[in-house]
């Protein structure tokens, strides 16, 4: 479904992306794991059309994105649940909402992708006309992800969704994504920090390193391996 | 013999003249005011400052100034299409011009803007030649009796469209799903990128926003005083003093802030000579500035 080959990001002089090659495939959840600036979110951020890579194509569904804008990638089918959650703290949980089925290909379904957002998280539902800033973490969390699926995508990316929330809350949103992959097919890239929960959680994993890939395989297997459990799990 | 101002004639300073003058001052306020919501607008969502802010509504008043002298059109008529001129020349102004500054550095955004007022105010110049000109409407002189109050026609109708295009503004960003996604977008410029609302677009879009309201101001204002280049950069100035007064970026503080600037001139008149009477304007932004930096309405940042 999706397929990154040889891709090279520069900050100015600074490589954040050193010949990364990856692929996910349809319905798959695939976690990219790493340490803190290994360029996990640069990956992420490439794919959606916020950076321009140097070299390297990225190909969804066959189809060449790279150079496009984010809002042209949106419409293709991939989204985002950003790093930080990125909500709109001013606007309503209702209009935070909207925002995301702005998308052409979300308009016509955006009666029932709000029915749908609701049911799974319901404490939206009640806060539907609180301003989102007033939200806690967690509530914000949900409301990033909602706000995603109101786009209809059928891959999204999640850019450490656990980071600063309570680990009953973790709990939760891992819940969550998994009932996405299971019950609506939607496939998955999760970006952590959080190594032996993600791989646990994930069907393959990919291990970047100073922005370069450089351990893949299944998340049982990547878990069991030795090196990746003293560098990361810290077992 | 004592040189210096004529005797000035000793007007009674009654109850009356004060509100007359207040309420003159208050109108002219909402003018102002409307011009400053096109600054704020514009700032509020795309950071950008203006600084061509006054020199496009002098633009815009010369606009009203022909098509009256041409085509005998009413300054409250030619709001329309002189405020959608200027749209289109804001949206081509940010998409061509300034969405390539967004990411560069504060100073050479504003050494950009600062060349397109010079460019604005010299093309007047050359045009228009230095002269003050004005539009003379059928009823530029009646007035209307509110008990004590005798109110210009002009001005009130200015002061009523200002409020009326100020009003349409707040509804359209209150509930049109463009205005919440021009605010999402001044929200979080990062997360608009994310769930895919075409940002600068959307930038654009403001700045033709912005740029009609200004448009529309100019009209406005051409019906109260005249209009020769050199208005262009005192406008500017005079909507800066107004935006930080009522709090950057906040569309009622550039209307509450406009009200008092247009008051506090208009009283000013009573007391000092009117070529002085922008002293009390910036004696205000000092106050504001030393203690309530964030503006009268604005949210501390």
């Amino acid at each position: 479904m999706l397929r990154v080959e040889g891709l090279d990001l520069f900050y100015g002089d600074a490589q954040a992306l050193d010949g990364v090659t990856f692929e996910v495939k349809e319905r798959e959840i695939v976690a990219v794991v790493g340490a803190n600036g290994a360029g996990k979110s640069s990956l992420i951020r490439t794919i959606h059309g916020m950076h321009r890579p140097r070299a390297g194509s990225i190909r969804f569904e066959g189809r060449d994105i790279v150079g496009q804008p984010s809002h042209r990638i949106c419409e293709l089918g991939i989204g985002q649940v950003a790093e930080g959650r990125q909500i709109f703290p001013s606007l309503t949980v209702l209009e935070n909402l909207e925002m995301g089925a702005a998308l052409r290909r979300a308009r016509a379904q955006e009666k029932a992708s709000l029915e749908r957002v609701f049911g799974l998280f319901p404490r939206l539902a009640e806060r539907r006309r609180q301003a989102a800033g007033t939200l806690s973490g967690g509530e914000q969390q949900m409301l990033a992800i909602g706000r995603c699926l109101m786009g209809c995508p059928r891959l999204v990316m999640f850019d450490e969704p656990s980071l600063g929330l309570a680990p009953i809350v973790v709990y939760d949103v891992f819940e969550v994504i998994r009932r996405l992959n299971r019950e609506e097919g939607i496939t998955v890239v999760l970006v952590e920090q959080n190594v032996a929960q993600s791989l646990r959680f994930a069907d393959r994993g990919y291990v970047i390193e100073n922005g370069r890939i450089v351990m893949e395989g299944s998340g049982p297997a990547l878990l069991a391996d030795d090196g990746i459990r003293r560098a990361y799990v810290g077992l | 013999m004592l040189i210096g101002h004529p005797p000035r004639p000793a007007i009674a300073m009654t109850f009356d003249l004060v509100l007359n003058v207040a309420a003159a001052g208050i109108l002219t306020g909402l003018v102002y005011g409307l011009m400053a919501l096109g600054l704020s607008v514009i700032f509020g969502v795309t950071r950008i400052v203006n600084f061509a802010h006054g020199e496009m509504m002098t633009a815009a008043m010369y606009g009203a100034v022909l098509l009256f002298a041409t085509v005998k059109l009413d300054p409250l008529l030619a709001a329309i299409p002189i405020g959608a001129a200027l749209a289109v020349f804001g949206y081509a102004l940010q998409s061509a011009v300034i969405n390539p500054f967004i990411d560069r550095p504060e100073h050479s955004q504003f050494m950009l803007m600062v060349a397109v007022a010079i460019v604005l105010v010299n093309g007047l110049l050359m045009i228009f030649g230095p002269n003050a000109q004005n539009v003379m409407v059928g009823y530029a002189f009646d007035s209307y009796q509110l008990g004590p109050l005798l109110i210009d026609a002009t001005r009130a109708y200015a002061g009523a469209a200002a409020l009326l295009v100020a009003g349409l503004l707040f509804a359209f960003f209150r509930f049109a799903r463009l205005g919440k996604a021009i605010r999402a977008c001044a929200d979080n410029q990062f997360g608009a990128a994310v769930v895919g609302l075409p940002v600068k677009r959307l930038y654009a879009l403001t700045f033709a926003l912005g740029s009609a309201c200004l448009g529309v101001a100019g009209c406005l204002l051409v019906l109260m005083i005249d209009v020769s280049p050199p208005l262009g950069p005192a406008m500017t100035l005079l909507a800066f003093v107004i935006v930080i007064v009522g709090g950057l970026g906040s569309m009622t503080g550039a209307l509450v802030g406009g009200v008092l600037i247009g008051l506090s001139e208009a009283l000013a008149g009573l007391v000092v000579p009117p070529s002085a009477k922008s002293m009390v304007s910036f004696a205000i932004l000092i106050l504001v500035l030393l203690f309530r930096p964030q503006g009268l309405v604005g949210r501390r940042a």
